[in-house]
């Protein structure tokens, strides 16, 4: 249900205290369309803006060539320890990504360039950049849809291990803490049988299973950023993927909720929206978080 | 030094169910990866895993179709464990908590796919793979399994014995990428490599760019045979900058294919009068690139798929993702416009030699998943049977890595006296090691006798890395790994495609060997120890060298149209003289082709060679 559905706030600082109760519903918000509808409007929306712009824009960029502005740091390479931003001039392409630029930059003007990457395709979960001010996937992202100078920095709010490489360790840890794994011990008897689940059940955790990791999520969330022991969304929507997963008893559920309310659990969002802006794979992640604390409190395991 | 008794060398699929069947046979098992699990290849993978899972299917007609798609080259006892154990292995997934989709009544959903004759393809929507990666990652988790994750392996510690089937494999060494540090890594039962596949040796792949062949190239070294590496699956929908794959569900749905003047050519040229773009996935791309060599391409370089005319409505409806892939990766609208497609190598059907059980022929050394060929996939794989052969004998040789009975193989492994080589071989260069290196082989391996223990295949190994290490980095000018690799995959991509031609294969190897000859001038430009890619980089380009040049020595020798390998000198299948796969050992940096007879002979019965037509 979405009824208690915010609005992404503007900036605000970020607060201390824990929210303690459910977020009000929002008259403004009433009669809106669920976040995956709206991020498809907005799909649309920006598609015929591309189209408008698009002649021009890519004439001009076909002859010209993409300037990136990248984020550099080495801790060992004298002229790299006081971070700094190098610039490179790549030939444009049609339909070249910030990923396929920074691989050119890398490949033909210098070497050390570093950044993690793999699969080129939105699935590892590997380059997760801030590009020009927002957390992007390097391999999802249109050059041709960005103002240039390219900027591409570190994802912010963790240790930069080098150029545009960070510190992931936190990240998995968080991940890890959720125990994210399937606890269900009671299997059905029959040989080859599989647990049943519904169409509907499936169809709920489907967007919570589609997690590539990619930190995007904790990286633009507030929160996370002044409590560094805050679960964050990536591992309270893991969570939800198992707590809303029929195929779990009733038990097991309590205690996946139990976690997750713990002090840095889903209290300490405050539905900012950030999360669920940023991730590559539209998972609604303000709402996941909003309906576990809505069962957290069904449960009774919260007493104020 | 770090020690185990199993160590597992890269973590998708197959590493992954490899090392939880060791943990749960009792071994203390560590998995060394150069990417954290979940940034594995295996995610990418969208169709789903065949498995004979309802009534009116069994494992005999999963195994029957199996054979038949490799064309006759894959072995009975492999493809029938394949089919036999998978049902099993999927279940398994499923209380893990894989989320197939489901039908009405709760139980796990199958489709039809190519070359099945039964829907047994079980699938979690569009994203079977990453499903399965991060399913098996939970379980790893769950076991506590330890994870040196970004730690790139650069070599195996094997002994030294002369022949390779008396060797024995004590760990590896790894070089730890956020901190430059080289160490050893014993394994006191066991190494599996599960490195995925070699998909960057081409300039146009589906595979991610960690897909570089490593693990084959290691084991090469050090003395284990490649076999059947000349078979290599290309899919004809990818896109062109990126090699992204375009399912063939668009296609399916009723997509088509046209060439620059418009012309439906799978029609209009007649390339398949029959199944048009439905034609099989090495047909449709052969086509694509006759129409392009002929000068019908756009922009010379690919073709238009088109789903326009199947209107928004129903595109929205059956292949939104095919949507969102176009405009994310290519910049392309499929509702407005129609998409560039080419043809783009896929998957490699050769590999690391292996028996049933994952066993090479080097004593604690296995292999398994698309790196491996135990061969269930002979010339041809079918769509939906890799992520199986990931299950089923990445647990199997993890089982057997810790010590757990299962059987004697039916599959031979390593080279014997007796078997049949190729002695007549024309070759244009000398292939193997240019011996230009002034500081030869990194393996412990050069045959020179010296049985070594397993302190000191490690100590040497460890010592060969730190001091090529070194060198390449302390190197101040010279080419750079870039450049080599750019060479190498632009004549893999131009003569290894799917056509192959004998004079074409042979511009492969010229240009294989120059690039061996390069290498020997490599270095690496940065000269940090934190997070060198560049470094790691190098290595790979190294290993991809051997790799291509194993692809395209079977591809010169085999002269016969089989499977996903076409030769223009004999366009027939050659059961009379190829019902065989190809070996190639390394041999201390003088490669040897060799032959092995293939397996028809199944449980209880033999599969007769049909032709394969659908
Ligand atoms: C786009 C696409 C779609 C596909 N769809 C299907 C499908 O629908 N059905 C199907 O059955 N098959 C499909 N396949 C094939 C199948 O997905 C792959 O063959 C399979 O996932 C390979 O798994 P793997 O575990 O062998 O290797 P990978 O998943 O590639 O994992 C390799 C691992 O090895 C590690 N590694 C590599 N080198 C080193 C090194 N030097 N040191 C340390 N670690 C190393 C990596 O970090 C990684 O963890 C598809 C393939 C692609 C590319
Ligand atoms: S929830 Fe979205 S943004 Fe966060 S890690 Fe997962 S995919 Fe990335
Ligand atoms: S490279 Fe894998 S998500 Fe971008």
């Amino acid at each position: 249900m979405s009824t208690q559905e915010q609005q992404p706030e503007p900036e605000t600082e970020p607060e201390t205290e824990p929210e303690t109760q459910e977020s009000p519903a929002d008259p403004e918000m009433s009669g809106l369309a669920s976040p995956q509808q709206r991020r498809l409007q907005r799909k649309a929306a920006n598609l015929a803006e591309r189209e408008r712009q698009a002649a021009e824009d890519e004439s001009n960029l076909e002859e010209d060539t993409v300037h990136l502005k990248v984020f550099r740091f080495d801790p060992e390479v004298e002229d790299k320890q006081e971070p700094r931003f190098d610039d490179f001039h790549v030939p444009f392409e049609r339909g070249m990504t910030v990923l396929d630029a920074l691989i050119y930059a890398r490949d033909e003007y210098d070497s050390s360039l570093t950044f993690r990457h793999s699969c080129r395709q939105a699935i590892c979960g590997s380059d997760a950049f801030f590009v020009n001010g927002s957390q992007h996937l390097g391999c999802k992202t249109q050059i041709s849809e960005l103002e240039q100078p390219v900027r591409v920095e570190p994802l912010p709010h963790q240790e930069v291990v080098k150029d545009l490489v960070v510190d992931m360790e936190h990240f998995y840890e968080q991940m890890h803490a959720v125990e994210p794994y399937m606890q269900q011990e009671d299997l059905p008897e029959g040989e080859l049988e599989e647990m049943r689940q519904s169409r509907e059940n499936r169809e709920k955790i489907k967007m919570s299973t589609r997690c590539i990791w990619c930190a995007a999520c904790m990286s633009s969330c507030n929160i996370a950023a002044g409590d560094n022991q805050y679960l964050g969304p990536a591992a309270i929507n893991k969570a939800y993927r198992f707590a809303m997963d029929e195929r779990e008893d009733e038990e097991i559920k309590e205690h996946r909720l139990r976690i997750i309310e713990q002090e840095h659990g889903v209290w300490r969002c405050q539905t900012q929206f950030s999360c669920t802006e940023v991730c590559p794979k539209d998972i609604p992640l303000t709402e996941h978080i909003q309906e576990l604390k809505r069962e957290a409190v069904k449960k009774n395991l919260k007493f104020w | 030094m770090y020690e185990h008794d199993v160590i597992v060398v890269g973590a998708g699929g197959a590493g992954l169910r490899a090392a939880i069947a060791a943990h749960e046979a009792g071994a203390d098992v560590a998995m060394v990866t150069k990417l954290h699990p979940v940034r594995s290849h295996t995610g990418a993978a969208e169709g789903g895993i065949n498995a004979a899972l309802r009534e009116g299917d069994d494992w005999e007609l999963h195994a029957y179709d199996t054979m038949k798609g490799s064309d006759y080259l894959g072995d009975a006892p492999a493809i029938e464990t394949l089919a036999k154990d998978a049902p099993e292995d999927t279940i398994t997934l499923e209380h893990w908590g894989m989320p197939f989709s489901r039908e009405d009544d709760g139980t796990v959903s199958q489709r039809p796919f190519g070359g099945l004759s039964f829907p047994r393809t079980t699938y979690a929507g569009a994203e079977t793979g990453h499903h399965l990666l991060h399913v098996l990652y939970e379980q790893v988790v769950k076991r506590g399994i330890q994870v040196y994750d970004e730690w790139f392996v650069m070599n195996l510690a094997v002994s030294d014995e002369p022949d390779p089937n008396d060797r024995t494999c004590h760990g590896v060494v790894a070089y730890d990428v956020q901190s430059g540090k080289i160490d050893g890594f014993k394994a006191r039962n066991g190494v599996i490599i599960a490195t995925g596949g070699p998909g960057q040796a081409f300039d146009h792949t589906t595979n991610a760019v960690s897909c570089t062949g490593d693990g084959q190239a290691i084991a090469y070294r050090a003395g284990v045979p490649l076999e059947d590496m000349e078979f290599v699956q290309f899919h004809p929908t990818t896109l062109p900058s990126t090699g992204v794959l375009i399912s063939e569900g668009v296609r399916g749905e009723g997509g088509i294919l046209y060439n620059e003047k418009g012309e439906r050519f799978m029609f209009e040229h007649g390339y398949a009068n029959n199944d048009g773009e439905l034609a099989s996935r090495d047909v449709v791309s052969r086509a694509e690139l006759t129409e392009v060599n002929e000068g019908r391409g756009v922009e010379d370089e690919y073709v238009h798929l088109d789903m326009r005319h199947l209107g928004a409505e129903r595109i929205l409806d059956r292949l939104e993702n095919i949507l969102h892939l176009a405009e994310d990766f290519e910049g392309v609208d499929g509702l407005v416009e129609p998409m560039p497609v080419k043809p783009g190598q896929h998957y490699e059907m050769g590999g690391i030699e292996t028996d049933e059980n994952g066993k090479t022929c080097i004593d604690g050394l296995y292999a398994a998943g698309e790196c491996a060929c135990v061969s269930v996939h002979g010339a041809n794989r079918l769509g939906g049977n890799a992520l199986p052969e990931l299950v089923v004998f990445g647990k199997r040789a993890g089982y057997h890595a810790a010590g757990k009975d299962l059987g004697e193989a039916e599959i031979e492994t390593g080279y014997t006296s007796d078997v049949e080589e190729e002695t007549d071989v024309d070759l244009p260069v000398t292939p193997g090691e240019a011996g230009l290196d002034p500081n030869p082989e990194a393996v412990a391996t050069d045959g020179s006798g010296q049985a070594l223990d397993a302190e000191d295949a490690l100590e040497r190994a460890v010592e060969t890395e730190r001091a090529r290490t070194e060198r390449l980095i302390e190197k101040d000018d010279g080419v750079k790994h870039a450049d080599i690799r750019a060479k190498l995959q632009e004549a893999m991509t131009q003569n290894v495609n799917v056509f192959r031609e004998e004079q074409g294969l042979k511009k492969a190897l010229k240009a294989i060997r120059e690039c061996r000859e390069l290498y020997q001038d490599v270095y690496v430009q940065d000269p940090s120890r934190t997070f060198n890619t560049d470094l790691q980089m190098t290595y790979e380009t190294r290993n991809l060298i051997d790799v291509a040049e194993t692809i395209t020595l079977g591809a010169l020798v085999r002269n016969e149209f089989r499977g996903a390998h076409w030769r223009l000198e004999n366009q027939e299948r050659d059961d009379e003289n190829w019902l065989k796969h190809t070996l190639i050992s390394w041999n201390a940096g003088k490669p040897s082709i060799w032959y092995r007879p293939v397996i028809l002979e199944g449980e209880d019965k033999t599969y007769e060679p049909k032709v394969r037509s659908y």
